[in-house]
């Protein structure tokens, strides 16, 4: 036998685990699914909520399955009736403490105490009594906290703690009255929470939401002066059939068009397009920037998430950050001049709507330094959860649409682009372009696979025109600090740095359809939605920003030179400190 | 710094200079005024007390007297107490103006200042500390020198015999030896679970790890509970020289005392025997000359009862929230900081000195099969003898309530009584006869926690009893997980119901599926005892629960929504004592008739059943 391998019994099954295994996934190894709510794998291992107890045969009391490891000879039983009545009165107890108004909750059909409740037929609360009561925090412009629908589970905590190493969320106050607040109980808005919505991700109920503004969309979409423009995010495509039931990872772009043609936008264009501009735009600030040795490492900016993260924590190293707008930004900016212009619409009466995986998007737009003459570039940015309420709203039926095509002139883009939506993809992208300017060639090698996958950290040293190029692609905030602090105790020498905020980049986004603790603990969500784009990628005729016919079109005709003045006044910003907390003390 | 031979010299002197302290019959013109310096005899002026005596010797230049602080005597209802040595008077309830008649009539004329003796139960006026019935049932180990010794002379805990353990296990034994003797003498846990001292000591010694622990838990949460604190204000070295030991034992250099920052005075006693001890060389460098390092340091716990559990505890120590972990891994293999950790209790630790110095075979003659040495009690409720009481295992709780605790007040029946607080349960008069050990405690549905023990008399409703308790735990619940967190909570509400007379039959039912399930599911040990208040009352006192959730109906007057106060017509004297008191003139009758109370008019305050002298009054 070997050494590190132990022989248990589960259910009467006998089930070899590697030491170290946790009861609950040697449970699944052998086919055994054990309830838990806490639980959310390599993340919050903590056993709070106790749905996931286990009687161990010889052990006083109950055994925490997702923390307890096997042991040779155990005897485990999931499901004797002590068990389950001890689960039940878990059960119950939670409930009896938790707005049951479930019928007019954003997470109905998608809550892991719902289905808990339906697995175990709760029909009446047991427990009635006090439940704690608190003030739902809709100030910030991305999400919203209500916490009368926590069941205190610590997902979000530890995500904000432990993955992206913020800590903007903890418990606060005792026994019943505890819960998961803020420094001195502020909004999110006021405290060092930097939009990117992971927490949302990790919450199994309606604890946390994005802020929605579905209702402003159809408002636009109703009226006839509005000429209301959508623009999908690349990793929208590969997501938003999961929210109808499709297989992860599937890529429903032509279906996606056709919804939002049925719901009414006059014009659907592809952020895709957006992300071309971005890496035109930035491989030609990389390539100024690598002259001027000085300047580097140059930082990605497209992660609204990210760029918050900065200013509020590493304000000194601004000045690295890309001036590059993000992809709809850029894009947004240019359907309100180009488009506008060539197609003679007033800017005024075009109604952008950015169809994002991300919640810190809606901090974005709102941005004033978002606005060109006047006018915001984006008008709306809902996310990928709220466009599939729209479709559902609209009563279409998603799975059985007709693909459709994005509109001209605004709807082509290249492969480069569609793995912006994935982390290391941007580097990827801006490689591809930068090494052709470089070379002043049309080079072959456009794959640069050492940053693809899905490793936090992914560092490279490539080759451009003879230069050696360090590169480092890093996802999740923890990760990027990391990275920052390498660079600002001068222990790396990094050229080209690309972050994203959320743990896989933006098919992972904290606007994308919720995976339950189950899934994410037996699937590898973020491989199948990057494989995807990948896909899109390697079936893409042109998969070089720079060669795209539209963009090189734009510039010849309106733009000028990338980087240029006109290209500068649309397409670039600024940054600047901000304070982590804004609030009296 | 002092050498081993300082040690020795100091030790040898002292002790001759302080037999009046044990002896009566000491030869010497001193003598020495002890003043009680306990929290509570503190709080009732002992520090006024102690300076009057020490100014009018001083104006009367009366010499050959001296006055000394000391930590509990343990009689804390007779409080502020003063002792007379070597003759052992014992003053009770003595105020800053009795000094002076103190003095003057003690002290110059050596006759006993009447008065001020203590009256025992039976009425007799009584001279020594050893003539109370509160004492003589009592064998104190853990608190030796507790009311004998300054605790804030280290001088004065060397003289008995302080320091010497240490000397003798790093002079002469081997770590494997400790762990023998303390195996041997059947010391358990005094924190309340009773797990083999030695097999802890034995664990965390064999747990793998450069860097251990030795951890002290002073964190005494129990309402009513003051141990512990007693221990650490009387004679806080024997903590410190039992910790070292433990160090010494396990392979550790480092120990924490988590105390809780409500005790200013075990605080500051700590901390001035630390710094004295490390004058010494007794904590710090190279101790004994052995080559043996080990120092200590005091953390001040904010109050919450959970980090008395011994991984919040931990948490709580490395800065974080105080919340449980999930066990196992236990503190022996994975405590502070990941690393093998030795946590004890107080009076644990209080023991070890005595067990290496008088041998295992001594310690382990003591007490029950499976519960030996003795054990610190904190006596309260209707009792008439309130204060701290040590007892071999195994004595009779009728023993500690009648002749240590000089039996119920007003001559009320005994009820029950509440051992283990919150987390304990309640033995009634049936099992009065029952010997506190571990093991019996268990059997009769309690437990034997950390020693508070409170007697109830028949004018006490176990439900409200049981509320009380959980509302204790709901205050103290940490929120971590949901069976404790929600599960208490909901307890306390239907407990209140019924209090309320807004209970249901059901609601019994419901009780008693949720204390079984938050018994069993809760992470930590607060959680998992918090129901036992409610499963035990049940099990006594079924009968009550039944009247408040189906009559709606209180047999005491504590439930004031559902009492029913009326006169036993049978017991009425028609004394009229009951009128008299009653403040809304509910009751009605004149001169030898017998009363009757207006139920229209009864506030439900209950004044009149305990002012009836004839129990007439249910």
């Amino acid at each position: 036998m070997e050494e590190n391998i132990v022989t248990l019994t589960i259910d009467g099954e006998t089930v070899k685990a590697k030491k170290g295994t946790t009861i609950l996934q040697a449970a699944k190894q052998a086919g055994i699914d054990i309830p838990t709510l806490c639980f959310l794998k390599d993340i919050n291992e903590v056993g709070d909520c106790r749905m996931c107890i286990v009687e161990v045969e010889g052990r006083r009391g109950f055994a925490t399955s997702c923390i307890q490891t096997v042991e040779e000879g155990m005897v485990v039983h999931t499901h004797t009736p002590n068990v389950l009545e001890a689960r039940r009165t878990v059960l119950d107890l939670i409930i009896s403490n938790h707005a049951k108004d479930c019928l007019t909750c954003t997470r109905s059909g998608n809550c892991e105490l719902q289905t808990l409740a339906t697995k175990f037929n709760v029909l009446h609360v047991e427990y009635p009594g006090e439940m704690t009561k608190h003030k739902i925090d809709d100030k910030s412009p991305a999400l919203v906290r209500d916490f009368n629908k926590c069941i205190l589970c610590r997902r979000c905590v530890a995500t904000c703690k432990n993955v992206q190493g913020i800590g903007a969320i903890d418990c606060i106050n005792r026994g019943f009255e505890s819960c998961i607040s803020t420094v001195g109980d502020h909004s999110l808005n006021d405290v060092n929470c930097t939009f990117c919505g992971q927490c949302i991700e990790a919450c199994p109920t309606g604890a946390l939401h994005e802020k929605e503004t579905i209702k402003e969309a159809w408002a636009k979409l109703k009226d006839p002066d509005t000429y209301v423009i959508a623009q999908t995010a690349p990793s929208i495509r590969v997501a938003l059939g999961e929210e109808f039931g499709m297989e992860i990872g599937t890529n429903v772009e032509g279906k996606m068009v056709t919804a939002l043609k049925r719901l009414g936008f006059n014009k659907v264009f592809d952020t895709n397009t957006g992300a071309d501009f971005t890496i035109m735009e930035e491989a030609n600030e990389f390539v100024e920037r690598f002259k001027k040795v000085n300047e580097l490492p140059m930082m990605t900016s497209c992660c609204p998430g990210w760029v918050r993260y900065i200013e509020e924590n590493y304000p000194e190293l601004l000045p690295h950050l890309s001036s590059c707008k993000s992809p709809h930004q850029m894009f947004g900016a240019l359907i309100k001049s180009y488009y506008a212009k060539k197609e003679n619409i007033d800017p005024n009466k075009i109604y952008v709507i950015s169809i994002m995986p991300c919640v810190a998007k809606k901090f974005e737009a709102i941005r004033p330094e978002m606005q060109t003459q006047g006018l915001y570039d984006v008008d709306n940015v809902i996310t990928t959860r709220e466009l599939s309420r729209m479709i559902k709203q609209a009563n279409i039926e998603f799975t059985k649409l007709e693909d459709s095509k994005f509109d001209v002139p605004m709807g082509e883009a290249t492969g480069a682009a569609a793995i912006f939506g994935t982390t290391g993809g941007v580097m990827e992208a801006a490689l591809r372009t930068a090494q052709d300017i470089l070379t002043g060639e049309d080079l072959e090698k456009i794959e640069f696979k050492a940053v693809r996958g899905g490793k936090g950290i992914k560092k490279a040293t490539v080759n451009i025109a003879g230069k050696e190029i360090k590169v480092v692609a890093a996802s999740g905030l923890k990760n990027a600090r990391t990275i920052l602090e390498e660079i600002k105790s001068g222990k790396a020498d990094y050229q080209f740095v690309e972050i994203m905020a959320c743990p896989g980049g933006c098919i992972m986004g904290g606007g994308q359809p919720i995976k339950s603790a189950k899934t994410r603990s037996e699937v590898d969500v973020r491989k199948l939605r990057a494989n995807a784009l990948y896909s899109i990628d390697e079936k893409s005729t042109i998969r070089k920003s720079h060669e795209n016919p539209i963009l090189q079109k734009i510039y010849k005709d309106y733009l000028g030179k990338p980087g240029g003045e006109l290209a500068h006044k649309l397409l670039h910003t600024h940054y600047e400190k901000r304070e982590k907390y804004n609030f009296e003390t | 710094m002092k050498t081993l031979e300082e040690i020795h010299i100091i030790r040898e002197n002292k002790r001759r200079e302080l037999d009046l302290r044990v002896n009566t019959k000491a030869d010497t013109r001193e003598k020495h005024i002890l003043v009680c310096h306990g929290t509570g005899c503190t709080s009732s002026k002992s520090p006024e007390i102690l300076e009057n005596f020490r100014r009018i010797l001083k104006e009367k230049n009366i010499k050959n007297v001296r006055v000394i602080k000391t930590g509990c005597f343990g009689l804390c209802a007779k409080g502020p107490i003063v002792i007379i040595r070597p003759e052992d008077t014992f003053y009770a309830m003595v105020t800053p103006e009795d000094c002076e008649e103190i003095i003057d009539t003690h002290i110059v004329k050596g006759e006993i200042v009447e008065r001020l003796l203590c009256k025992d139960i039976d009425g007799k006026k009584v001279k020594a500390l050893d003539e109370l019935n509160f004492y003589k049932k009592q064998k104190r180990i853990a608190l030796k020198n507790c009311g004998v010794i300054n605790p804030e002379d280290i001088d004065e805990y060397i003289a008995f015999n302080g320091y010497k353990a240490l000397e003798k296990v790093l002079k002469e034994m081997t770590p494997e030896e400790v762990v023998d003797v303390v195996s041997k003498s059947g010391l358990r846990g005094r924190g309340g679970a009773g797990f083999p001292t030695g097999k802890k000591w034995e664990l965390t010694k064999s747990a793998k790890g450069e860097q251990k622990y030795v951890v002290c838990n002073a964190d005494e949460g129990d309402p009513g509970a003051f141990m512990d604190r007693s221990i650490l204000e009387g004679d806080p070295h024997t903590v410190l020289e039992a910790m070292t030991i433990a160090g010494f034992t396990i392979g550790a250099n480092k120990g924490y005392i988590y105390v809780r920052a409500e005790y200013p005075i075990a605080v500051k006693r700590l901390d001035i025997a630390i710094k004295q001890a490390r004058d010494y060389g007794l904590l710090g460098k190279n101790i004994f000359d052995s080559g043996f390092d080990f120092d200590i340091e005091i953390r001040l716990g904010a109050g919450a009862f959970v980090c008395g559990e011994e991984t919040a505890l931990l948490e709580s120590i490395e800065g974080k929230r105080g919340q449980p972990r999930v066990k196992p891994p236990y503190p022996a293999n994975a405590g502070l900081w990941g690393k093998p950790t030795l946590i004890n209790n107080v009076e644990t630790y209080a023991n070890i000195t005595q067990i290496i110095l008088n041998g295992f075979e001594w310690y382990s003659s003591i007490g029950t099969e499976k519960s030996k040495g003795t054990k610190v009690f904190a006596l309260g409720g209707n009792v008439n003898n309130i204060g701290l009481v040590e007892v071999p295992m195994g004595t009779t709780l009728r023993e500690i309530v009648y002749d240590i605790g000089g039996g119920i007040p007003n001559g009320r029946d005994f009820k029950a009584a509440q051992t283990g607080g919150p987390s304990g349960g309640c033995i009634p008069k049936e099992h009065l006869d029952t010997p506190i050990d571990y093991e019996s405690l268990k059997e009769i549905g309690s437990m034997m926690g950390s020693g508070g023990l409170i007697v109830m008399d028949d004018t006490k409703c176990m439900v409200s009893l049981a509320k009380f308790y959980l509302e204790f735990t709901v205050s103290e619940s940490c929120g971590k997980c949901t069976p404790c967190r929600i599960g208490t909570k909901r307890m306390l509400e239907i407990l209140e119901r019924l209090c309320n007379g807004e209970g249901e039959e059901s609601d019994i039912y419901r009780l008693e599926t949720l204390a079984k399930n938050i018994q069993k599911a809760s992470i930590c040990g607060l959680g998992q005892s918090a129901p036992n208040p409610v499963i035990s009352t049940l099990n006594y006192f079924r009968e009550e629960f039944k009247e408040h959730a189906i009559d709606k109906a209180c047999r005491t007057a504590e439930c004031k929504a559902l009492a029913k106060i009326g006169i036993d017509e049978e017991k009425c004297k028609g004394c009229g004592l009951c009128q008299k008191h009653c403040p809304v003139n509910a009751i009605i009758g004149e001169g030898r008739d017998k009363r009757r109370i207006d139920q229209s008019l009864c506030i439900k305050c209950g004044t009149c059943i305990a002012t009836c002298p004839f129990h007439a009054i249910v």
